[in-house]
Order: C-alpha cells, then structure tokens, then sequence
C-alpha cells in the first residue's frame, strides 16, 4: 500500500457560529468572516504541514480545489503545488484535482501541470474533477454542459501532452487553431491521471476504460459505499476484459490516530463534527444543480441525500466509517481490514480535517506515518504479487 | 372549452401541444415552471382568441434536442413554428422565460406579428438590480418568492408533487438552466436590439415580483418603443396564476384594441 497526506486547508479559525445567521460555508458565506492575518498564518501553517509529510515518509502529498469557501483555500491547487515542488524532494505531489471544466482555457491547466511536471522531475500525479456542484454557482459555469466540458477539456489535455505541436482543435466547447504545449510533461507519456470521485457509474466507466486505466479515487464516503464502487470499478475492468490491479484504485478518508482510543475520540470529536457540520454544510440545490448528474442519478442521489442536513457526530460518522479514529492498533486493523475487503493500494488519509490545530495534525501525521503506516505497508504489494502468480 | 392536446414534430423535435378557442391567433410561452396543464388564464383566453400553448423543447413532455443551447436557439425554433402553421397577424405572448422568447423572436422578425405580451420576463440586466437566484431556491421557497400571497403558496405547498410531476420539475428544471444558467436569465445583446420591435408591446409586471424586480418592467419600457406598461399590484412574478381575472382582461384588451 502506498500513503498520501491529503490536505483540504481549511479556513480553521471561522466562526463557527455562523450556522446562526447563514446555511453554508460555501458560496454565500461573506468572506467578511476571513481574517487576512489569520489566512497568512494558515497557509503557511499547512504547507509546513505537507512538508513535514514528505520528511515523515509519505509517498505522495496532495492539494486540491475549491472556490469560494471556508472548507478549503485552494482556489488553486497550482499555487500550493508551486510552492510544494521545491521545498519537497521526495514525495509525489497530488493535484487531487484540477477541476478541468471549470477553466475557459483547458490549456492552461496542461502548461500548469507540465511545468511542476517539469520542475520536479516527474513527480506529479494530476487530477482531473469535475468540481462540486457549488462550483458551478461559484464560476457560473453551466452545469448542464459539465460532463461535456470536463470530456473534452481531458481529450485537449492529453492531446496537448502527447501529440507533437501545433495542431489545431475544433471541439464544441474548446476551439483552438494553435495547440504547442512550452514546456511538454517531463513524464511520458503525460503524469498519472487520478480521478477522485463521490461514486457515479459514469465515471467509472471510463476512468476504467483500457484506453486510460485511470486510477480511481473514493472520497469521503461511507465505507460501504467505498466498497461497492471499488468493487464496481474492478467488476467493470472485467467486462473490459481485463483485471484492475489494486494501483488503481485508491480511498481518501479522515483519520485521527492518537495514544489509547479514548484519548483519539475525544482529541478529535470537535474538530472532525465541525468539519462534518460546519465546513462541508451546503443546500442541495447548492450541491446538485441542475446538469450537474444525469436526471436518473439526480433522482438516485436526492433519495439517498433526504437527511443528509441532519448533523453527524463522531459515532456517527465512526460508525458510518466515514472517519477512522482510535489508538495506531485499532486504526491499522480497521484499515487492514477495509483493504482486504476492498482491495485498494492508494490510502489518503486526511489527518488535519475542520479546526484541528497544528499540534494535533503533527501528532496525527507522525503517529500514523511511524505505528500505522509501516505494518500496512506490506498488505496490498502482497495480493497484487499473489493475484500476478 | 377544453384544450386539444398533441404533440407535433418539427424540425425533428417532437414538442407537446394544446390548442383551442377561436379567433384570432395568440402564441403563448410558457416560463421555466412549464405548460403542463390547461391552467384557468389559458381557458380564459381561449374564449377570445385561438389559443396554442407549446412546451418548448427540453421541457415536459418535449424532445431535448442536441442544438437547444440558448433563448436564441429557442426563438429561432418558434420563428419557423409561425411558418409551419402558417399563422399571420399573430398575437404572441409569453411569461418570464417565455416572455424573453417572445422579445428574441421579435427582434429578429415582427413580420407576422400583430400585438406583443411579455409578462414578467426576464433577458435583460440592469446592473444595480439583482434578479434573484431562483437555483438557490429550495421547493418551498420557490413557492413563497413566486406569489405575493402567503395563502397561494401554502395552498401550492400543501399538494406535494406526485412522482411523474416530480420528474416533469426536474426536466424543467433542467432546460431552463440549459438556456439561462450562464449569462444567468440574460442576454447581453438583447438590449442592443429591442428598438426593433415595431408592434404594439405590453408589458405586464407583478409590482411584488420577488424573482425580477418591477423596475426592469420600466427598463424594457424604456427600450421597445411604443411599448404599454401595466403593473399589477399585490401580485408576485406569476400574474397570469396569482391575478387571473386582472391578468385576462388588461391582456385581452391590449390585444384587442382597434389600433389605426
């Protein structure tokens, strides 16, 4: 198994009262309520904290993107992977990910991800998203044209990366007479595509497809609904015609490792209840615009989502396993387990989630990289080497 | 008398279709929330004019086709349903996104238009007047922003949506973001041309419009020449619904007014 700390940088000091006057951290939420000083502090806070993650031994650290939001300061996951991929030396560096349909210009977004390519000789992993729904009400992009645009923003991308220049491009959406991508990716053919995803068949689809074999990432679901799109990715590798090696599939998650089991619930109950209930609160419709899911699976999603307003407390999301949290014995074997069943090779944990403070997250990171990482470690290069047997 | 209801093809969109009355002929357009029944005002109307109501495409019962992208694809389309019916001094009216249909078709081509209606419609921006975010909206307060009168929306609260009506909002809810997310419930350039519109136009407006706001009824007065306005007070962005009675009589006498 391989190990990335994810990171959402969130705006950690919001007031946590302003469930009183507004019903989201997203869109709406006045930015009145971001401290300049405190956002100074903050940034610089959590790219030590990646840092520290590539000195601890993880494979990999990884950004991502959100638009107008307490949840996550990463309007752009470039600027945070910039300023990674020269302070770091070691780990990959995770655009998890770029949200491709989002941009007028998908070109800019191949030059970005070629010059860290570059920069770093190749240890780039790009992601491409599509964005939450509240992005679409954030940039005004139309959601009914989402899928389109995110299909044929990744068809120029890889054509940019992969086909000598210039060419031309006539798409629906992307027209260009001159394609000559300065620099090209330093990896070839291009960086490993990741596709982190809240589970649609769709996409699993054709993420798995042979022409792309795309590695496919759950996020912040409920474990069970983790394995059955894992398993749904794997089952269609073999309509394909082809077995999905545990490499590419991959699940980011909260987790909290602290001394004794008692001593993890309650280091981490605030901070992982306001990050459930106050960072990632939003309305449906703020959610779920209209396009943004085909209307079978907006009908699907709205059935499963009906209480989704309702707040959630550790127990609940422990429960729910959407959160790991417990002493480094009883969160190796809760993950041990989930990979047996599960079969993923790429863990993502998120060890600072919501307000948890610097000295928490440093705990969490070295607990997990030093007692729970090494034990794990072994688990999925072993079935991947007993599957190729 | 009751409506006929069909469904037609045309340019290989099937669209569904209702129709009755006689006299002269009155196109009518329906806004986001669609034209899925024969509602009281179109019963109304009915009695003074041939009245036909199509869902546009991309709304309930109607063919998406793949080229409906914009308003303007939306107008052109009805430009050539005039021709296919062959309809001639032609009263055309519409509500909200209808209404901004209605005003894209007549600044392309009054030529077989007698009178225009626009009631509460939406295309143009002012920009120190916000229309609101109907996106944003949930169910219930979609109903309590469109009508003025609390009782009304706790009556249309009280009926829960079956599930085929359900999937028909959705739909609808779809192709108005199709043609209006982005610029959002505008056309930059529509401004730019309603000085063509050379028939008789109306204006209706709800004055306690929550969605668009009654000064963009004096800023399409402003704009059309030769163009009516009539506020209907204590009434919401639906007129035609909220205040049938008033709604039928002040439209019904505009288009038939003997004009020189």
């Amino acid at each position: 198994m391989k190990f990335y700390f994810f990171h959402l940088m969130p705006y950690a000091d919001l007031d946590l009262s302003y469930t009183e006057k507004y019903d989201t951290s997203w869109v709406k939420l006045p930015n009145t309520y971001y401290d300049r000083e405190k956002g100074h502090a903050l940034y610089n806070r959590y790219l030590d904290e990646l840092e520290f993650a590539d000195t601890l031994g993880f494979d990999g650290i990884g950004c991502n993107e959100h638009h107008q939001t307490a949840y996550g300061m990463m309007p752009s996951p470039i600027v945070i992977a910039s300023a990674l991929s020269r302070r770091t030396k070691n780990a990959k560096i995770l655009v998890l990910g770029s949200a491709i349909p989002l941009r007028e210009n998908p070109l800019w977004l191949a030059e970005e991800h070629a010059m860290i390519d570059t920069i770093t000789g190749g240890r780039l992993i790009s992601g491409f998203v599509r964005g939450i729904g509240a992005e679409y009400h954030a940039t005004g992009v139309n959601p009914i044209w989402s899928h389109e645009r995110f299909h044929e923003a990744h068809d120029l991308i890889i054509r940019a990366w992969t086909e000598p220049g210039p060419f031309r491009f006539a798409g629906k959406h992307y027209h260009f007479d001159y394609v000559n991508l300065w620099p090209r990716p330093y990896q070839q053919p291009h960086p490993p595509i990741w596709i982190p995803s809240q589970g649609s068949q769709e996409t699993i689809e054709w993420a798995s497809h042979p022409s792309r074999k795309y590695t496919y990432l759950q996020t912040f679901s409920p474990a069970a609904a983790v394995a059955r799109f894992l398993k749904m990715y794997r089952d269609q590798a073999e309509k394909y015609g082809y077995e999905a090696s545990g490499d590419q599939l991959g699940w980011a998650i909260p987790v909290y490792v602290g001394e004794t089991d008692e001593i993890a619930r309650k280091e981490a109950r605030p901070h992982i209840e306001a990050f459930r209930n106050k960072f990632a609160k939003m309305p449906f419709e703020m959610l779920l615009p209209p396009g943004y899911l085909s209307m079978s699976s907006m009908k699907r999603v709205a059935a499963a989502k009906a209480g989704m307003s309702i707040d959630m407390t550790l127990e609940m999301l422990d429960e729910q396993g959407m959160f790991i949290v417990g002493s480094a014995a009883t969160v190796r074997e809760r993950l041990a387990e989930a990979q047996k069943q599960i079969g993923f090779n790429h863990l993502l944990p998120l060890l600072q989630f919501g307000t948890l403070p610097h000295d928490l997250t440093i705990k969490n990171a070295t607990l997990f990289a030093e007692q729970v990482m090494p034990h794990l470690r072994p688990l999925g290069e072993a079935k991947a080497a007993a599957a190729a047997e | 008398m009751p409506a006929t209801k069909t469904t037609i093809e045309l340019r290989g969109c099937k669209i569904g279709l209702m129709r009755a009355g006689e006299g002269a002929p009155m196109l009518y357009l329906h806004g986001a929330a669609g034209a899925g029944a024969w509602l009281p005002f179109m019963e109304r109307l009915s009695r003074h004019f041939d009245l036909i109501v199509p869902e546009h495409p991309g709304f309930g019962v109607s063919d998406t086709p793949p080229w409906l992208g914009s308003v303007g694809d939306l107008a052109y389309f009805y430009l050539d349903f005039i021709k296919a019916f062959g309809l001639r001094d032609l009263h055309l009216m519409g509500s909200s996104l209808g209404g901004w249909t209605a005003l894209e078709i007549a600044i392309r081509s009054t030529h077989a238009l007698k009178t225009l209606t626009v009631n509460c419609p939406v295309g143009l921006r002012i920009p120190d007047v916000p229309v609101a975010d109907m996106f944003l909206w949930s169910p219930e307060e979609r109903a309590r922003n469109l009508f003025h009168d609390r009782a009304l929306a706790d009556q249309m609260l009280a009926v829960p949506p079956t599930e085929a009506e359900a999937d028909v909002l959705m739909k609808n809810n779809y192709a108005t973001a199709r043609l209006a997310w982005q610029p959002r419930f505008f056309n930059p350039d529509l401004e730019k041309w309603l000085h063509r519109i050379d028939v008789p136009t109306h204006i209706v407006w709800g004055r306690e419009d929550r969605l668009v706001p009654v000064a963009y009824a004096h800023a399409f007065a402003g704009l059309i020449p030769n163009a009516r306005v009539t506020i209907i007070p204590d009434c919401g962005h639906m007129p035609h619904i909220e205040k049938t009675d008033e709604f039928v009589r002040v439209a019904a006498a505009f288009c038939q007014e003997r004009r020189p």
